[in-house]
């Protein structure tokens, strides 16, 4: 017996753009059936964990045309110019709708929205709840969302393949964790809304959930990845285990300092001009290994690190604005930022790259959309701006919701009988799998071999031979995983067979950046080569696409859509 | 890494295909010194025996998956430090909630109960998009702020005694969360919310054991909230007595 459950439309994850989607969809057409389908409670969801804040133009100073030009410039011209320009007409509009829904952004004292400065932006626009903005969003949109009777909520369930037809998505199969089933969940548009997959390197701000299920769901049906070399470096992590200390902590003030108790960012020229602690993602986390390779670092047991100093901004603003911070740098490094220097090394924080779709979310899959961090609108081109995805989740979480339902209404349901027949045929699939082998490769053997290779291959700096070593080590790691012992039997929450699922998943979202990564013979953003320093607009300023081929991937490209702003050199 | 010490983990399994009863196996892990409880539990996972359950994700206590008892009390297990722990550390699931299995426990009633309670803005008329956003003072958002920093660890849950004794009980999370909705100045929907909470047993079963309070890993005070509920339930009631519906 396999469970149907129908539905209009499937929301497969339950973070910001995931339950963003699920309101926008009711609220388009309230007699619309929308199943939001998560692997986990969607509170738990890691959109919880952003700390900084949410970008959109607030401030008489600001203006629309400002936070397009620092997203492209932040992109190195990657980002496509028709979606920037409605994302930054759409964020305040989000934003203020989040506070209509109750989220608790910090105040003016006239009792405003109030606004911090952020890495790449020219002015204060990113709005927070003090340090905890991820966490507040996600309550604010799960609590809000619960009016609803409409979204149907099915937790814990861990979508295992995409139900495509000749015409397009009918639907997904879901492992229910809780039970062992399968279940086939039937609707006539499907939203991936699955996050990142940070954690196909070793150290990272990612939470065990982020897998890159979407992305390697997508990619095995016949959706391209887009620009999935990628990957950015967030120069401020803890050591050891890689907690964020978020950007605001540049963005109120705090300094950057190395082994000599230099400022090192006005110290020597990392291109970052004026903005020093301010510049992006991208040039200060380079900054950060070029110090501690010229010897300026400070020895730890977790390799070398450099000092964020907070002192100066005393403890009532750090109790104020960054109470979280001090939180986690007490409980995880047992520094107190009050009167002490905090370690933190560049650290993988977000993909750039995702699922290849439309502005409206669509990819090429008849009904099937992406939203989020899985997705790749081509918003953040080469490097994101911190602050720019959560408010992404929502603009095009909320766009994908509303085109969803429209498709819906033209599309016709799947064949039934065929469906259960998937559903069956998944039900066999999982139950041999689980529990089906005794000895042999440990699980979390491969896994760490996968995140060792991707550190050596695709880290903050690459050269051709490191990458191409790693495409041929997720290759082979690829053979092994399909040989891995799995002990749990049973069926009651086996988190075995979910990690078993995700690693598979992993290690295809592992591929497609890797081989991006080999293809780009330029520096540009966050894909930093050694063997070619600088970027080359002439050859390429497209994008890359990666497909899916069981003899291996294949790479393509598509055109940036510029626009309004010309590519120049990206200096600040 | 150096300073290597073993300790032995003594942790519940439960199995509900094969188990009548719950169990405990003991497994020797070599911890280091920063390491937290969940450090250990994944060591044991990756290591010693794939087929332990437990739920965890952020291990930056924030998404609250990880609440377990930890020597016979509930703890975050990410952010309770093995330091503070002997030679031997049990480790149970969360008390006062069903067992799915091992580690993990059943949250479905807690999401009735938190759905219950209307945790969103409700007003008699929805501000559109080009009003703008509310004013709110600085001094109206510290008002309700610390109701408002709940992660859903349900470690209050598993102190409460309470949850354990009356069903009706909604719990300190859920009270909290409504009481942040009510003491939220863009809202208007208190009478709705204190009329539910005046159902039996709702807000009325909590004996002041103030237990809740003690175990937050984030610092909220649910005890706080419960009372100032009650209170406010009792009051929104006597002024219907006078007026046909109260206003706020
Ligand atoms: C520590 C940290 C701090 C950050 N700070 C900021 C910040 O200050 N500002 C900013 O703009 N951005 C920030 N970011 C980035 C931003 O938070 C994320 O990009 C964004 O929250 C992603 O949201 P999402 O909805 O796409 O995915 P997520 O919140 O990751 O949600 C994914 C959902 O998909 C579900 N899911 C996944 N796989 C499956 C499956 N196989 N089956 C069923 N369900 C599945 C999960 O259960 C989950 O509900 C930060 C990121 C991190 C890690
Ligand atoms: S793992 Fe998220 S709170 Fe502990």
């Amino acid at each position: 017996m396999v469970d149907v459950h129908k539905h209009d439309i499937i929301i497969v994850g339950g973070g910001a753009a995931g339950l963003r989607a699920a309101i926008a969809a009711v609220e388009a057409d309230p007699q619309v059936s929308v199943a939001l389908v998560s692997k986990v409670y969607p509170m738990r969801s890691h959109t919880v964990s952003a700390e900084g804040g949410a970008a959109a133009v607030a401030r008489p100073d600001d203006s629309l045309e400002m936070h397009g030009y620092d997203t492209v410039k932040g992109s190195d011209f990657l980002g496509d110019q028709d979606v920037i320009e409605y994302f930054v007409e759409e964020a305040p509009k989000e934003l203020t709708r989040l506070e209509h829904w109750g989220c608790p952004w910090s105040r003016n004292d006239d009792g405003s929205v109030a606004t911090r400065a952020f890495g790449g932006m020219t002015t204060k626009r990113t709005w927070y709840a003090s340090d905890k903005v991820g966490f507040h969003m996600l309550h604010s949109l799960f609590q809000h969302s619960m009016q609803f009777d409409r979204i149907v909520r099915y937790d814990e369930r861990f979508v295992t393949q995409l139900l495509i037809e000749d015409d397009g998505i009918k639907g997904v199969s879901a492992l229910d964790v809780r039970t062992g089933n399968i279940e086939v969940f039937q609707a006539r548009a499907v939203i991936l809304a699955t996050g990142g997959g940070g954690k196909i390197f070793p150290f990272t701000t990612n939470g065990n959930i982020k897998t890159g299920d979407g992305m390697a769901l997508a990619y095995r049906n016949g959706v391209p990845l887009k620009d999935m070399e990628f990957v950015q470096y967030h120069p401020t992590g803890l050591p050891g285990t890689g907690i964020l200390i978020t950007e605001a902590t540049r963005g109120e003030g705090g300094h950057l300092i190395n082994s000599e108790g230099e400022r090192f960012l006005v110290a020597y020229d990392y291109g970052v001009g004026n903005k020093a602690e301010l510049g992006p993602r991208d040039m200060i986390s380079r900054a950060i290994i070029q110090e501690i390779e010229a010897g300026r670092g400070l020895p730890g047991t977790y390799g070398e690190y450099v000092h964020l100093d907070l002192r100066h901004l005393g403890e009532d603003k750090i109790m104020k604005r960054l109470p979280f911070v001090r939180e986690l740098a007490t409980t995880y490094v047992g520094v107190d930022p009050v009167t002490t220097p905090i370690p933190i090394r560049p650290v993988v924080h977000y993909m750039m790259g995702g699922v290849d779709t439309d502005i409206d979310g669509l990819t090429r899959v008849g009904g099937l959309f992406a939203a989020g961090e899985t997705a790749c609108v081509s918003l953040n081109g080469a490097n994101r701006l911190g602050s720019n995805s959560l408010t992404e989740c929502l603009v095009f979480g909320a766009r994908a919701g509303q085109r969803a339902v429209a498709l819906s209404k033209e599309t016709s349901d799947g064949n039934d009988v065929a469906l259960r027949k998937r559903g069956f045929e998944e039900q066999e699939r999982i139950d041999t799998l689980r529990g089906k082998k005794k000895g042999g490769e440990k699980l979390s053997h491969v896994r760490r071999e996968m995140t060792t290779s991707m550190e050596r291959g695709c880290g903050v700096y690459r050269t051709q031979d490191t990458m191409d070593a790693t495409v041929q080590e997720i290759a082979q790691l690829k053979g092994r995983f399909a040989d891995i012992a799995l002990q749990d039997d049973s069926r009651v929450f086996n988190t075995e067979i979910i990690a078993a699922l995700e690693l598979g998943n992993m290690l295809d979202v592992a591929e497609a950046v890797a081989n991006s990564a080999a293809y780009r013979k330029e520096s540009r953003g966050a894909h930093t080569r050694r063997d070619h320093p600088t970027r080359d607009d002439q050859n390429y300023l497209h994008h890359t696409l990666v497909h899916f081929d069981p003899a291996g991937p294949r790479i393509d490209t598509s055109q940036v859509r510029l626009g309004h702003w010309e590519p120049e050199e990206r200096k600040y | 890494m150096s300073s290597e010490v073993k300790k032995t983990f003594v942790v519940t399994r439960f199995d509900p295909d094969r188990d009548e009863e719950p169990r405990t196996d003991r497994y020797e892990v070599p911890v280091q010194p920063d390491w937290k409880v969940l450090d250990a539990l994944n060591y044991i996972k990756d290591e010693i025996d794939s087929t332990l359950a437990h739920r965890w994700s952020c291990r930056m206590a924030v998404c609250g998956s990880c609440g377990m008892q930890v020597d016979g009390k509930p703890k975050l297990t990410c952010k309770d430090s093995l330091a503070n722990y002997g030679d031997t550390v049990t480790v149970e699931p969360l008390a006062n909630f069903p067992v799915v299995r091992d580690l993990v426990v059943e949250f479905e009633g807690f999401m009735e109960k938190f759905k219950s309670v209307k945790p969103w803005i409700i007003r008699a008329k929805e501000r559109a998009v080009e009003e703008g956003t509310h004013r709110q003072s600085p001094a109206e958002l510290e008002a309700f702020k610390q109701f408002s920093m709940c992660i859903n660890c349900m470690l209050c849950y598993s102190a409460c005694p309470a949850v354990s004794n009356e069903p009706e009980f909604a719990g300190p999370a859920a009270i909290a969360l409504g009481h942040r909705y009510n003491l939220d100045s863009r809202d208007e929907g208190d009478s709705e919310r204190l009329a539910a909470m005046r159902d039996e047993g709702f807000v009325y079963a909590c004996s002041y054991a103030n237990e809740c309070s003690e175990v937050c890993p984030k610092n909220v005070d649910p005890a706080a909230a419960v009372n100032q509920s009650k209170l406010l339930a009792t009051m929104d009631w006597m002024k219907g007595l006078v007026l046909p519906r109260g206003g706020k």
